[in-house]
């Protein structure tokens, strides 16, 4: 059976990483490609790689990364951050990148999705949705959550799956941070109208928030982190060994 | 040396990558000659069949790769490379394959339970089915590799090296000869993945 997938997220600005803390045996906690080794290395089912930088250099230093980090990391790589045209996806797949993960740029160019889907295959095209609840109605923010777009998450996240995306990831900025485990409901609402995998992301703070978001709801393909992982709060063979015993189908290496 | 065929589809960074961490040589290349003078053929792909056949095609690609494989070279097909090595394939209509290992390219809606997610994305375990096979030497009954695919291929359980269950037996990897394939990405499998190239350059 199809194992459920645990992805760390790392934010990287000017090549490098924003979260970070010592991990044993790792000199360069802040360098993304010690950082994507160590993980590979301990169990991580993918890495999501955020580019958070606004310059020109900086850019150009990100896809140094990528194909540094693709030279020596042999687990699927997601790429997202500053993703606004079809260029933008060639730019990051020549460098290593397997997935791209729009935002913004989906919302700013309706035809994103569906044009990215074409040319490399829905495979490729990954929706990635900040949602908030705004007087008990989901909503997508844009701009890192900054910017309500008034516009209904569930419809967005819907039309997109079927212009082309091939997978969702679901932040919940209202969980986002809390460290109280994923929001359910959200994922919830979101996995009853679309048929692509869904990734949740925002809230997890312990192990048990993995072993719950995966008996809770079936449906949701894989959890994504960021801080809890970078901190050494959870580590991921821990993780992996704690979802074998609790019968969630797992891969081991 | 292994030739990478480099026929205008897919990204064939990774997969030379996965081959320099095991310190296999490799050469991408759209050359006769090159593909000629290497020992093994890696044919990559990503996309849709329709595509890439004709690409093959209209470059001659395919003629000098079914040329190597009599000649008893060995070649290795990942994913869309491995559904281009069948007979014919049904995405999208109905396209000619090189037909170098018996069988067909099917979608997975066909033989899957209803509401199972297509396509068929992550990571999945493997049940070899030809332990004999030199291509899983290294593998065990259980480990996992990448998929990411919405086709496959139906052929006779004698060219099937291993499956994978997506709530039925899916065709994981295949092999006619000196013809292997893989459905999955073995530069996408961690060190199992590995494995399984490092085996192929041992065949």
């Amino acid at each position: 059976m199809i194992t459920k997938r645990i992805i760390p997220c790392l934010d990287v600005k000017n090549g490098r990483v924003v979260k970070g803390t010592n991990f044993e045996g790792l000199s360069d906690v802040s360098s993304p490609i010690e950082l994507a080794k160590y993980y590979s290395a301990n169990g991580a089912d993918e890495l999501v790689f955020y580019d958070i930088t606004a310059s020109a250099e900086g850019r150009e230093l990100f896809t140094d990364i990528l194909r540094e980090t693709a030279k020596h990391v042999f687990i699927p790589l997601t790429v997202g951050g500053g993703i606004n045209t079809l260029d933008d996806f060639d730019r990051v797949l020549k460098c290593g990148a397997d997935k791209v993960s729009v935002n913004s740029g989906a919302i700013k160019n309706p035809n994103l999705v569906h044009d990215a889907a074409k040319k490399y295959g829905k495979q490729c095209v990954v929706l990635s949705a900040d949602v908030k609840r705004v007087d008990g109605i989901f909503r997508v923010f844009a701009k890192g959550g900054r910017e309500n777009t008034g516009m209904d998450a569930i419809e967005w996240i819907k039309k997109c799956a079927a212009n082309g995306a091939g997978e969702i990831v679901l932040n919940s900025i209202d969980t986002d941070g809390v460290k109280g485990g994923f929001d359910l409901e959200m994922l919830e609402a979101v996995c009853n109208v679309v048929d692509v995998p869904v990734i949740a992301s925002g809230g997890a703070g312990k192990i048990e928030d993995f072993i719950t978001l995966f008996n809770t709801l079936p449906k949701v393909d894989a959890g994504l982190a960021a801080s809890i992982f970078h901190f050494g709060e959870v580590k991921i063979s821990d993780l992996k060994n704690a979802m074998v015993q609790a019968g969630i189908p797992t891969r081991k290496d | 040396m292994i030739a990478i065929v480099d026929y205008g589809v897919g990204n064939l960074f990774s997969v030379k990558c996965s081959f320099d961490a095991i310190g296999a040589e490799t050469v991408i290349t759209s050359d006769a000659d090159v593909i000629h003078a290497a020992d093994r053929i890696l044919l990559p792909g990503v996309g849709a069949f329709e595509n890439a056949a004709r690409k093959l095609r209209e470059s001659g690609l395919d003629k000098v790769i079914k040329d190597e494989v009599k000649s008893g070279k060995p070649l290795l097909g990942i994913c869309l490379g491995m559904q281009l090595l069948f007979d014919r394939s049904f995405e999208f209509g109905e396209h000619e394959g090189l037909g170098l290992i018996p069988g067909e390219i099917r979608p997975i809606a066909d033989v899957v339970p209803k509401g199972l997610k297509i396509p068929h994305i992550g990571w999945n375990s493997l049940s070899v089915k030809d332990k004999a096979n030199p291509l899983y030497k290294y593998v065990k009954d259980g480990d996992c590799v990448y998929f990411v695919h919405s086709y496959y291929a139906k052929t006779d359980n004698k060219y099937i090296l291993a499956e994978t269950d997506y709530g039925a037996p899916i065709t994981a990897s295949a092999a006619c000869g000196n013809v292997y394939g893989c459905q999955f990405h073995p530069e996408k499998s961690g060190n199992v993945g590995l494995n399984i190239l490092r085996a192929f350059c041992e065949v």
